[in-house]
């Protein structure tokens, strides 16, 4: 699968890593809805470091799109929040 | 559903919402291509915009390290003199500087940071652009409208995605460094307004400056006085008190004006 990372692009992560990235995804959402600054710090960059180290970058001229996205690594829990709403930071 | 999910989600509803459909699915493709190359623009100026804001916070740190120097060598030279106020003076103001400076270092890193990244999503969006460029050719070739819907829909989706993407970094990007430039105003303004006292303004000086000018053109009179006193006394024997008995003082004759040389013992009470 085809993964995202907002502002840095895009990985190919084989299937198998799915699981263990839904357990760090988890965490990040729970993070977001406790408003819990530290831990979503913390499990934001555990769920890019390990999208980054089980895949492969795609080069650049490829025009896949993704099926998972993430937010960018320096985002803040209140742009996450926003991202998730619909009029929020993603510009279209 | 997942974080990741819910955000692809959107990301794609907002993409497809974008897309302007045409008529014929072939227009679309160079009004896509047309608003890509504008993205391009707009990435690549907010690379630029970045780099004068860097540039902005590296001059103005620049002047702060001058002139924390300068109040360093104002405390030297103040505790030389033995003016203990004065170097406690200098330093105090040092220290308020270090924390502006090591805020604007902090900047300066952030706003580089920034710009590595948007040189990075310009050259993304580049190679990407080139290669719809070259499908989008290859469709209006070789497919009819019909036919081409679905080629079409493979060649956006990626692009889309990109897009949204990199106007996002640079909408990021663009309101980070527009709260760096606030600050970065007040501190233009600071310095402007000498409560920083602008290393450049050497004409005018500083308080200290002054102080410290002052004190020690004092004490070039004491020691040209005390040299003077030394020579007289060395022609007349004994202490610098000598000379107020002397009448022949010849290194004196260089120093002070013609005419009030030989006056009355009064005019050396005077210059004591």
């Amino acid at each position: 699968m085809i993964v995202r990372i907002l502002g840095e692009g895009q990985w190919d992560v084989s299937d198998d890593h799915l699981d263990a990235l839904n357990v760090l995804d988890a965490a990040v959402e729970k993070a977001v809805e406790e408003t819990d600054r530290e831990t979503f710090s913390q499990s934001l960059d555990a769920l890019l470091s390990a999208v980054r180290s089980a895949g492969s970058p795609l080069p650049d001229a490829s025009l896949e799109d993704s099926d998972l996205i993430l937010p960018p690594s320096d985002a803040t829990l209140e742009e996450v929040r926003e991202m998730l709403e619909d009029e929020g930071l993603i510009p279209g | 559903m997942s974080l990741m999910k819910r955000i692809s989600l959107i990301f794609r509803a907002k993409a497809d919402k974008a897309l302007d459909r045409a008529e014929d699915p072939r227009e679309t493709l160079d009004y896509s291509y047309k608003r890509q190359l504008e993205l391009l623009t707009k990435v690549r100026r907010g690379v630029a915009d970045v780099a004068t804001s860097r540039k902005r916070v590296e001059l103005q740190a620049a002047q702060l390290q001058q002139q924390s120097d300068k109040l360093t060598q104002q405390a030297q030279k103040a505790l030389s003199m033995g003016r203990e106020d004065l170097a406690r003076e200098a330093l105090t103001r040092k220290s308020a500087l270090t924390g502006q400076m090591s805020d604007l270092k902090a900047q300066q890193a952030q706003l580089q940071g920034e710009e590595e990244k948007l040189t990075l999503a310009s050259q993304r969006l580049q190679a990407k652009v080139e290669s719809f460029r070259t499908q989008k050719e290859t469709i209006k070739a070789q497919y009819t409208a019909a036919e081409a819907q679905t080629r079409i829909n493979e060649a956006f989706s990626g692009i889309s995605e990109e897009m949204g993407d990199v106007g996002m970094a640079v909408q990021r990007a663009e309101d980070k460094t527009a709260q760096m430039q606030a600050r970065a105003g007040a501190i233009d303004e600071l310095i402007a307004s000498g409560a920083l006292d602008d290393a450049s303004s050497l004409n005018r000086g500083d308080d200290i400056s002054r102080e410290l000018e002052a004190m020690s053109s004092q004490s070039d009179v004491e020691s040209e006085l005390a040299a003077l006193k030394a020579g007289s006394a060395g022609s007349a024997g004994g202490s610098p008190q000598a000379l107020e008995h002397s009448d022949s003082t010849p290194p004196a004759v260089e120093a002070a004006p013609l005419g009030e040389t030989f006056e009355e013992p009064r005019k050396e009470e005077g210059q004591a």
